[in-house]
């Protein structure tokens, strides 16, 4: 182990450890831009200079790795001098428009140069004037604050793998840009305005609207995917302004998708902010009072197993758990959360979760996709199976039509054929598996919401189990989830119970009318077209699928209106919190249901959150382990027989539009005309007309 | 003065056949195979004593710098030689390239012979177009001859050489830079450590020479390094082409002992000063980058590595670059700022930034629009680019700026008192 003397404390550090990272452990703090962790070492800031004892010129600290006896001094003449000098340059072309300038109160530059920068400038020539970019509807330039750290440039490049901003010019004349005009083909774009030290990258859509001390932090979870990246929401007054990504190493590290950062301007759009009733065909607006008896007279008088419920995508655990409690409480069976009508078993719960986990990706060797695009459905996912595939001797291959997956994969074959080829043990890609030290596989909703899906899903726990992904200190069978509430909604049970219906049977019976009364729990993804003559009850945030064919609207909660909570892809339970209040009349979920309970004489046994929350740890403790991996034990689950050969769907065509917030966002609706669905389609060009 | 039997460059100005034939008769790959069976430590070591030092401009110890090539490699080694000869003032290598192309080879194939490379590069500059026909062809002769590729002249030893062609840019001439760019990149130069013998072109161990140097190397190993370090004084050994420009009588490229003094050098060889000795104004000796020496210096100073440092200057690439007195120096070296501004790679801030500044506080110096105090604040930012940045390209960039003032700074007066002075009639007008 180096020893090292850091302004005169000896330190003992990892070899291999740079200079500035032995620094940061000394609690030395080195001023940086172009430095990130993540990110390959440019060095090019020239910010990070330290004096190094017999060496003649100060030292990178970012780029040189410590050796045995360095001394380095961080304070000295020489090393401050170096710091001011490079501040001096970083500031000659900047502009002095902090005023208007949107990184201003969180600006590294703003911040570093009141700390090492002189408290005048001598630079009375004129300033470089550098032409703003287009970057699509997200990110906004202003590339005269450029300072060319390169951030940008290396985190679309590695982590992003799309090799699209490059740097043009040489000396002043560089500029950073995309060659040829275009959008940043990424589902994971804006993670440069968070990485860009300066205001040269900006969020578009909040350009101009807040600054950083005006704003309420909360920190919360993202349900519009089933990643559960763990986000900050910053709102001022009743509104949501922006979201900001909150490092979890274990789901989203420090990154968030563009979906999940831009999506909240669809919180002020199309919501349901007071009950309505439908009278002679029309909506009208009601009070709470008079929605709720409606509901609980149409209750009291629907034989219970004529009474169904699904659960849509974004619901949280405890509205589950309540409307469970509430709805079998009347003794209805006919629950379900699985609204795509996935074949998911919610018996065993290894085979319905993210077993690997999100950060295992980066044990694994070798993986196999089944009918699932990690890209659209879960972008960090991707991003880590890319992480792991940069670090080497990882092999992908896929079952499912073409991908652009910013990582090569081997295509095996389009559907279910080419899966009966590998249980049988005859395809040649099971070779590489079974000889895999940590082989996984991902299974996507594309293949479990077929109707064979649950022999897709036995077909995958057969090819697990011989390919030695079952181990006892491995679990490499995975199912990859795209709607935030399912393993929530597995978990609880929020499944047909003895003698109910699933999705399929619940939406047939309306038509046929078994089913008169339906309870919709924020579910607008599942065919409502053809519904008959049933009761519809809309219990949600948005006005979208579900509330259009409502019988009653009872407004609810969106995830940032509420405390509740996610179980992400992995089984990974955690808390969302309230930034802003419900709009209007609206009302967090759950209480919603504690009301009509109320209205129908059967109060629920709880009036507070904490009370429900208390018995529904009772019921399921998985729910106490907040923010942990509770490990599922194995077991049986799916159903034999061969898969059919049919190809596989992937679930989600437009990856800028898959739910009712972001299908009510302007800005997601900008960039699904503008890339006709997804990034990794071929964007709009002037040749498209 | 050098012997005419010690020259290495026999055919410097071009009158003899450049061609393998003509190569040959001046010796070229003469008992090569014999040298390469004499192994590898043999060569290094016989560099190593011969003193020999980088012909590119830094002078580091060649021997040393193939020593540090790997014993045993499981990847590829390379040796890649830098014939991107940008240096304002400088065309040694040019010359080599055209007139002596086959020295240069087989100072490839020896040289990859002593460090056990794979293959070798030549970076040609994009601009040298018949250079690089000429080395192209004198590289299929080679091959023809058997002296390159399999069994390179019989010896067993298998190396390839590939010309490349840049795209003219001058940093790409910047060791790390040429390997960015022959990797097909922007030339940028790297981050060292690692440095290119652990970690170079494609990731693999290589070396970056000279073509000076390579091309010199054939006749060190075949002489003898005694023969070569009897020439010039200790630590600056050997023979040296001097690129002599600018205001002499007779410009020229002459190959001589290294430590000749640089009068004698101008005055035997360039035919003098233009309007004698007593006209020059200041000499830059060794290409745009080293500071410019005033006459004085001039009249004593002797042309190697260790005595023009000590006068706060370099060798660098040799190339002389004469001012007599009709020189208007400050705008002389405002240009060879221009020249650094639009070359800097922009990687690095203050030498993005920073060169820029310079640049245009020089012009305005050049017209005299400048305070006085601002040529200490010019010198100051000076030495903020100085030694900030990956390579030395912005040092390069600062010194002749920083060489300037410290010789010229009653000229630098001299402008802005003459601006002020012209005031009123500029008003005036």
């Amino acid at each position: 182990m180096p020893k090292v003397t850091i302004d005169g404390t000896e330190l003992e550090v990892a070899p291999g450890t740079t200079i500035l990272q032995a620094c940061q452990q000394a609690g030395v703090e080195i001023p940086h831009f172009c430095y990130h962790e993540r990110l390959q070492i440019a060095g090019n800031c020239r910010m990070c200079l330290v004096e190094v004892e017999r060496s003649p010129k100060p030292v990178a600290s970012c780029a040189m790795p410590v050796a045995d006896g360095n001394v380095i001094l961080t304070q000295s003449e020489k090393a401050r001098k170096a710091r001011h000098g490079v501040m001096e340059m970083l500031l000659l072309n900047h502009p002095l428009d902090c005023p208007i300038c949107d990184q201003g109160g969180e600006c590294d530059l703003q911040d570093q140069a009141m700390a090492y920068g002189f408290d005048r400038g001598r630079f009375d020539e004129g300033k470089r004037a550098v032409r703003d970019k287009d970057f699509g509807p997200l990110v906004a330039t202003s590339m005269n604050r450029c300072i060319h750290c390169t951030r940008c440039i290396r985190f679309l490049n590695e982590i992003a793998g799309v090799e699209e901003l490059g740097a043009t010019g040489r000396g002043e004349a560089m500029e950073i840009t995309t060659y040829v005009e275009r959008a940043l083909g990424s589902e994971l774009s804006a993670n440069i305005v968070d990485l860009c030290p300066v205001g040269a990258l900006t969020s578009k859509p909040y350009a101009f609207v807040a600054r950083p001390w005006e704003l309420r932090k909360t920190e919360s979870v993202d349900v519009l995917d089933a990643v559960g990246s763990n986000i900050r929401i910053d709102a001022r007054g009743d509104q949501v302004l922006r979201v900001l990504p909150r490092l979890n190493e274990d789901v989203n590290e420090e990154w968030l998708s563009d979906k999940s950062r831009f999506a909240v301007d669809g919180l002020v759009h199309r919501r349901l902010d007071r009950p309505y009733i439908r009278r002679g065909g029309r909506l009208v607006e009601v009070e709470w009072s008079e929605a709720l008896d409606l509901v609980a007279d149409r209750m009291k008088a629907t034989p219970p197993e004529r009474i169904a419920a699904i659960a849509g995508d974004l619901c949280d655990a405890e509205t589950m758990f309540a409307a469970k409690e509430l709805l079998q409480g009347l003794g209805a069976q006919s629950l379900d959360c699985r609204q795509d009508g996935a074949r998911l078993d919610s018996a065993c719960r290894a085979g319905y979760l993210f077993n690997t986990t999100i950060a295992g990706i980066e044990r694994a060797d070798a993986c196999l996709l089944i009918g699932t695009n990690p890209r659209r459905e879960a972008a960090l996912v991707n991003a880590r199976l890319r992480k792991r595939y940069l670090m080497g001797g990882f092999r992908v291959a896929a079952i499912g039509p073409e991908l652009n997956l910013t990582y090569p994969a081997e295509m095996l074959g389009d559907g279910g054929d080419a899966l009966n080829a590998l249980v049988e043990g005859n395809h040649p890609c099971g070779e590489i598996l079974r000889n895999a030290k940590a082989p996984m596989l991902i299974l996507g909703q594309g293949a479990l919401r077929r109707p064979d899906g649950d022999r897709v899903l036995g077909a995958a726990r057969a090819l697990a189990e011989a390919c030695g992904m079952i181990r006892d200190d491995w679990n490499g069978f995975n199912v990859l989830h795209v709607a935030a509430a399912r393993v929530g909604g597995l978990e609880l049970g929020f499944v047909p119970g003895p003698g109910g219906s699933g999705t399929a049977a619940i939406l047939a019976g309306c038509k046929s009318g078994a089913t008169e009364l339906l309870y919709l729990l924020g579910a607008d993804e599942c065919d409502l077209g053809n519904t008959g003559g049933a009761f519809v009850i809309y219990q949600g945030h948005h006005g979208d699928r579900g509330a259009a064919r409502a019988d009653v609207i009872l407004p609810g909660a969106a995830y940032t209106e509420k405390d509740a909570s996610w179980v992400n892809t992995e089984g990974r339970v955690q808390p969302g919190r309230r930034a802003t209040f419900p709009p209007g009349e609206a009302r967090e979920d759950w209480t919603i249901l504690r009301a009509l309970s109320g209205a129908l004489g059967r109060t629920l046994p709880y009036d507070s959150l904490p009370e429900l929350r208390a018995r529904m740890r009772a019921a399921h403790p998985g729910f106490a382990h907040i923010d942990a991996i509770v490990p599922a034990a194995w077991g049986p689950f799916g159903a034999a027989g061969p898969v059919d050969p049919a190809p596989f769907t992937y679930p989600v065509d437009d990856y800028y539009r898959t739910d009712p917030i972001s299908r009510a966002s302007p800005t997601m609706a900008k960039c699904s005309q503008l890339f006709g669905g997804h990034p990794d389609a071929a964007p709009r060009t002037g040749t498209h007309g | 003065m050098l012997a005419d039997r010690d020259r290495v460059f026999t055919n410097l100005y071009g009158e003899r056949d450049w061609r393998l034939a003509g190569a040959r008769k001046r010796g070229d790959w003469d008992g090569t195979r014999e040298v390469i069976l004499k192994g590898r430590d043999w060569i290094v070591n016989e560099i190593k004593e011969s003193g020999l030092r980088g012909r590119g401009g830094a002078g580091f110890p060649t021997g040393l710098k193939w020593s540090f090539m790997p014993k045993q490699s499981d990847r590829p080694t390379y040796l890649i030689v830098n014939a991107d000869e940008s240096e304002p003032g400088t065309c040694k290598d040019r010359d080599i390239l055209r007139y002596d192309p086959h020295k240069l080879l087989e100072g490839c194939v020896l040289a990859g012979a002593g460090m056990g490379c794979t293959a070798a590069y030549i970076y040609c500059r994009g601009e040298f177009y018949n250079e690089a026909r000429h080395l192209q062809a004198a590289l299929d002769e080679a091959y023809d001859a058997g002296l390159v590729g399999k069994n390179a002249c019989g010896s067993g030893y298998d190396i390839d050489i590939y010309i490349h062609r840049g795209a003219g840019a001058y940093i790409c001439g910047e060791e790390t830079g040429l390997l960015e760019s022959l990797e097909g990149k922007k030339g940028q130069p790297r981050l060292k450590p690692p440095f290119p013998a652990a970690c170079g072109l494609y990731g693999c161990p290589s070396t970056v020479n000279n073509v000076e140097t390579i091309a010199t190397s054939p006749a060190i190993l075949k002489r003898g390094a005694g023969w070569f370090s009897s020439i010039g004084r200790p630590r600056n050994t050997g023979t040296k082409i001097f690129c002599i420009s600018g205001h002499v009588n007779q410009p020229c490229n002459v190959e001589d002992a290294m430590s000749v003094p640089l009068r004698e050098l101008i005055e035997r060889h360039a035919g003098g000063v233009r309007g004698g000795w007593d006209n020059l104004r200041g000499v830059i000796p060794g290409g745009s980058s080293t500071p410019v020496l005033p006459k004085d210096i001039c009249d004593t100073v002797l042309m190697d590595f260790d005595s023009l440092v000590a006068q706060k200057s370099g060798l660098g690439t040799a190339a002389v670059i004469v001012m007599d007195k009709s020189t208007d120096i400050v705008r002389a070296i405002a240009r060879l700022s221009a020249f650094y501004k639009h070359e800097s790679c922009g990687q690095c801030t203050p030498c993005r930034e920073g060169l820029g500044w310079v640049w245009r506080v020089m012009e305005r110096m050049v017209k005299g629009d400048a305070s006085v105090e601002e040529i200490d604040m010019l010198d100051e930012v000076t030495r903020e680019i100085e030694g900030h940045t990956i390579c030395a390209l912005a040092d390069g960039a600062v010194w002749p700026v920083q060489g300037l003032i410290r010789h010229f700074r009653p000229e630098l007066e001299r402008h802005i008192r003459e601006y002020r002075a012209a005031a009123p009639r500029r008003a005036a007008e």
